[in-house]
């Protein structure tokens, strides 16, 4: 394995962290339309705050997947024929998405907006539901040939293993919405996300023990890399219960959002590490797809290292001029009509 | 092998379904950002209300487009994978090298500035607020200069290398895939493309505007000035197309001479040397038998195809469908995997270049006529409704003409998906089912036919609420960001 190939295995988890910690609020947003948000002007304050960021922050799953093409076409080949519905299920969520947030402006009346505004809810869900199930199912093995094409049925996909993933990416997402919420809005949503958190950190806490326990049966992480594997997955849940404690206790806003972001961005590096030097699990050990084998040529990832590595920080740097430029709190506020 | 067969069909139909919806909404959003970013230019420079309110209008409609056009482009990112993935294994070290730089240099900017530049009206300059628009404006079109450096590839495949051991085409020059000679027609044709895209769509919307509006009201001169700026637009769009259009078809001929050979419907080879004119004769109308591939009914214009293809008036010489299938049998083997020759669909390329030909022809014709009834003198654009017609429906042609053009370069270079490299039936993924696949198709296409019947049905909403319209919601606050309370803000 050469460095090079080392750095994009390293990168494209970069870019998975990336789009976890950003979309992941995106999500927890969307989905508080139906579950936070009480009229429809608590549902306009919610998306002013993610309105003008949420499409830079979904450009990060593009370029993960993007990345993925050109560094190691071989991984994205197969993932991505490999898992063709449970993908069609996330791109539709995301279209469906994705749309919504500019159709419910136009409608000519608030019920006509109301429909849109379940429809995000609902893709804000499933979006990430698929996402951890796709992922946990690429690390838990798949049956796939020689030739790296996975001809999975319903039950390689769905299992427990992968049934518990879905739903904590889609809770860690929400978790995550709620903190985001907290620091953006102010009124009496601010207070129900807080009561909210207090009976969600709990859950999340025991779905993350749950699913620690299934890693150990579903995959192999935990028997051939013992050490690291554990470390993490203490880390994920010291950072959940350091979050919960500052939510509940000290009332911290801003603290608790970034731990709720790094639970999301933990999980992205468990599954990275437990991968390492996998790409793809294969049901038969001998099938798995490798950094080594999966990769593109030395000089496919040498030009790609030289742009990224130039553009990747001018990125940063006016993505996180935008967020501050759209910081303040907002209100939802009744307009006397 | 017949299993193989209904899914290489399914793929072809969901790629050219999702590609050319995707295309739908990509030209109106690169070209409504470029119409829009002058409409607030020209705001800037001349200070005067009106242009504001125009440019958040068409701005609306702008934001409607993009929203679609960033939706289905998600789908086609993934595609590749999901659809094709042999294709993905046996190119991908070129191929997706341009579709990663894509996502990082322009979609990353795209989608950022068109964020700070819809929600900071009331908080920056208009100076500033001014570069937010042309960033995104720029970027969009950055962003078609790297997916067409892809596309050129697969048109013409450059700056690579057969890696034996591993089966697969590898990267031996970027610069080469950047200099390539297709991208550096097809990407200047597709950009003037989207300027005549959105030129005709501001157009078209004002003349059914016009068409409600009394002749007095205050509306009137922000349609008005709109359509000129538009159509001013639009042809130097048109020009341009014309220009690099021709220099297209004139590099076809030893790019891809099969292409072109069916694009002018030749099917047996034409020596001007042998005939009494001594020039090729054009044709206006052709129908090709499609078993035979001889044609059928020919109606031709003498001399015209040396002007056209030699840009002389005599000489030249256009080999015929029927002599470069021999050819290409004896280059690349008499079959090769299903195919049984390299005949591309004649009719489908004669008529499509057809209808993007004249169909720019057309527009044209339009667009001087309308400036001319525009002119700031004459109320002839207001009396001559029937014009109005014309142009309201020309909205949608702009969609027709591109889509004409998609068909002539991607079905004209069948059976490659790499040209001469590797043939559409070997790029497909092997382990995706009949069922998933006809499952996909369905759901894209009951979800395209929603998307696009709400875009319409939200864009005439817009228009016909006008650009003086208020939501409620802001007409009590300014600025939901603004500091109101201290340090909170209002919604
Ligand atoms: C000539 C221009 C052009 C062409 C041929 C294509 N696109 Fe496109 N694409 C754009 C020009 C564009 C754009 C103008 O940049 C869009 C349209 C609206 C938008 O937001 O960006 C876009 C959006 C867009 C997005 C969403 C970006 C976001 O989330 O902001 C993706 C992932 C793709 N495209 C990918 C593709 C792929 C893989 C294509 C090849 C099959 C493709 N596009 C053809
Ligand atoms: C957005 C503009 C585009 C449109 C409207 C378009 C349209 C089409 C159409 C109509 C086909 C033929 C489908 C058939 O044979 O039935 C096709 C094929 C194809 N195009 Fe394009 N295309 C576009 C851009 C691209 C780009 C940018 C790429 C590559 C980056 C590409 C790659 C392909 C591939 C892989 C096929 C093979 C499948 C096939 O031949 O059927 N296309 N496209
Ligand atoms: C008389 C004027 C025109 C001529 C002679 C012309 C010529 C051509 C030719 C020869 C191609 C095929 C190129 C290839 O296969 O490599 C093409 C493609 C195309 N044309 Fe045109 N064209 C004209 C006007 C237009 C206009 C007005 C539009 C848009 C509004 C347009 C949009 C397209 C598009 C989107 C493609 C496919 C992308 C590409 O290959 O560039 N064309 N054109």
């Amino acid at each position: 394995m050469s460095v090079l190939q080392l750095l994009w295995f390293v990168l494209i988890g970069v870019l998975w962290s990336g789009f976890l910690f950003l979309e992941g609020y995106d999500f927890g947003v969307g989905m508080q339309f139906l579950t936070l948000a009480r009229d429809h002007h608590e549902r306009e304050a919610l998306y002013k705050t993610i309105g003008p960021t949420w499409d830079g922050n979904e450009v990060w799953l593009v370029t993960a997947g993007g990345a993925t093409f050109a560094a190691f076409p071989y991984w994205y080949a197969s993932l991505f024929s490999g898992f063709y519905l449970l993908l069609l299920g996330v791109l539709l969520a995301l279209i469906y998405r994705g749309v919504s947030f500019e159709f419910r402006e136009h409608m000519p009346t608030r019920q006509g907006s109301a429909i849109w505004e379940r429809l995000i809810a609902i893709a804000s869900f499933f979006a990430p539901f698929f996402l951890g199930i796709i992922l946990t199912a690429m690390v838990s093995g798949t049956p796939m040939d020689a030739k790296g094409n996975v001809s999975a049925g319903f039950f390689d996909y769905f299992t427990l293993f992968t049934l518990v993933g879905g739903i904590a990416v889609a809770l860690m997402s929400y978790v995550h919405g709620l903190n985001y919420t907290r620091i953006r809005i102010d009124g009496p949503m601010r207070q129900r996300a807080a009561c909210q958190l207090k009976v969600l950190y709990p859950l999340l806490l025991a779905g993350e023990a749950l699913f620690a326990v299934l890693l150990f049966f579903y995959t192999n992480f935990i028997q051939t890399k013992p050490v690291p594997v554990l470390l993490i997955l203490v880390v994920i849940v010291a950072t959940t219960v350091l979050g919960w404690f500052m939510t509940v206790k000290m009332e911290k806003e801003v603290l608790p959002f970034i731990t709720s972001g790094l639970t999301l961005v933990e999980v992205a590096i468990l599954l990275f590490v437990g991968l390492f030097p996998r790409v793809m699990v294969a049901n038969n050990p001998l099938h798995s797809l490798t950094i080594e084998s999966a990769s593109s040529s030395p000089y496919t990832l040498q030009v790609m290292t030289i742009i990224s590595l130039t553009v990747l920080p001018i990125v940063l740097g006016y993505q996180i001029w935008s967020f501050w430029v759209f910081r303040k709190r907002i209100i939802a506020k009744k307009v006397v009509e | 092998m017949n299993a193989l067969v209904g899914i290489v069909d399914l793929a072809r139909f969901q790629f050219a379904m999702t590609t050319i919806f995707h295309f739908f909404f990509v030209p109106m959003s690169i070209g409504l950002g470029i119409v829009v970013a002058v409409m607030e230019t020209l705001y800037v420079i001349k200070k005067d209300e009106i242009y504001k309110k125009m440019t958040q209008f068409w701005g609306k409609i702008f934001l409607l487009s993009f929203a679609v056009g960033v939706v289905t482009g998600l789908i086609q990112e993934f595609q590749f994978g999901m659809n094709w993935s042999e294709y993905s294994r046996y190119v991908g070290d070129i191929f997706g090298a341009p579709l990663a730089v894509e996502a990082l240099v322009a979609f990353f900017a795209e989608s950022t500035f068109i964020g700070l530049w819809s929600f900071t009206w009331d908080r920056f300059k208009p100076a500033v607020h001014v570069i937010f628009i042309w960033i995104t404006a720029i970027a969009s079109m950055i962003s078609s200069l790297w997916i067409l450096a892809a596309n050129s590839f697969m048109q013409n495949p450059v700056g690579y290398a057969i890696d034996n051991e591993k089966g697969r085409a590898v990267l031996t020059n970027f610069g080469d895939l950047l200099l390539n000679k297709q991208l550096w027609i097809e990407f200047p044709h597709v950009v003037v493309g989207t300027l005549v895209t959105a030129g005709f769509i501001v157009a078209g919307m004002s003349a059914f505007k016009l068409l409600k509006l009394k002749q007095d009201d205050p509306e009137v001169p922000l349609f008005r000035k709109s359509i000129n700026i538009a159509l001013v637009v639009g042809l130097v769009g048109l020009g341009g197309a014309f220009i690099t259009g021709d220099q297209h078809a004139f590099e076809l001929q030893s790019m891809q001479p099969m292409k072109y050979a069916a694009m002018e419907g030749v099917d047996e080879t034409i020596n001007s040397s042998k005939r009494a004119d001594k020039a090729q004769p054009w044709a206006a109308i052709a129908v090709t038998n499609p078993k035979t591939h001889k044609s059928i009914a020919k109606i031709e214009v003498p001399y015209a195809l040396s002007i056209l293809g030699n840009h002389s008036l005599t000489g030249g010489t256009t080999k015929g469908t029927i002599e470069l299938n021999k050819e290409f049998e004896a280059k690349y083997g008499k079959t090769k995997g299903d195919i049984k020759d390299y005949y591309v669909p004649e009719n489908t390329l004669f008529y499509s270049f057809r209808v993007m030909a004249m169909g720019a022809g057309l527009l044209a014709l339009v667009a001087i006529v309308a400036l001319w009834f525009n002119r700031k003198k004459s109320q002839l654009i207001l009396t001559q409704r029937w014009f109005l017609w014309v142009m309201g429906v020309m909205t949608f042609f702009p969609f027709v003409v591109n889509t004409a053009g998609w068909l002539v370069t991607e079905l004209g270079r069948y059976p490659w998906v790499v040209y001469g490299l590797m043939t559409i039936a070997d790029a497909v993924s092997p382990n995706v089912s009949v069922a998933s696949l006809l499952f996909s198709n369905i759901v894209y296409f009951l979800t395209f036919s929603t998307l696009g019947g709400v875009m319409i049905w939200l864009s005439r909403r817009v228009l016909h609420q006008g650009p003086y319209y208020e939501q409620e919601a802001t007409q009590t606050d300014r600025d939901p960001y603004d500091d109101l309370a201290g340090k909170e803000a209002q919604v």
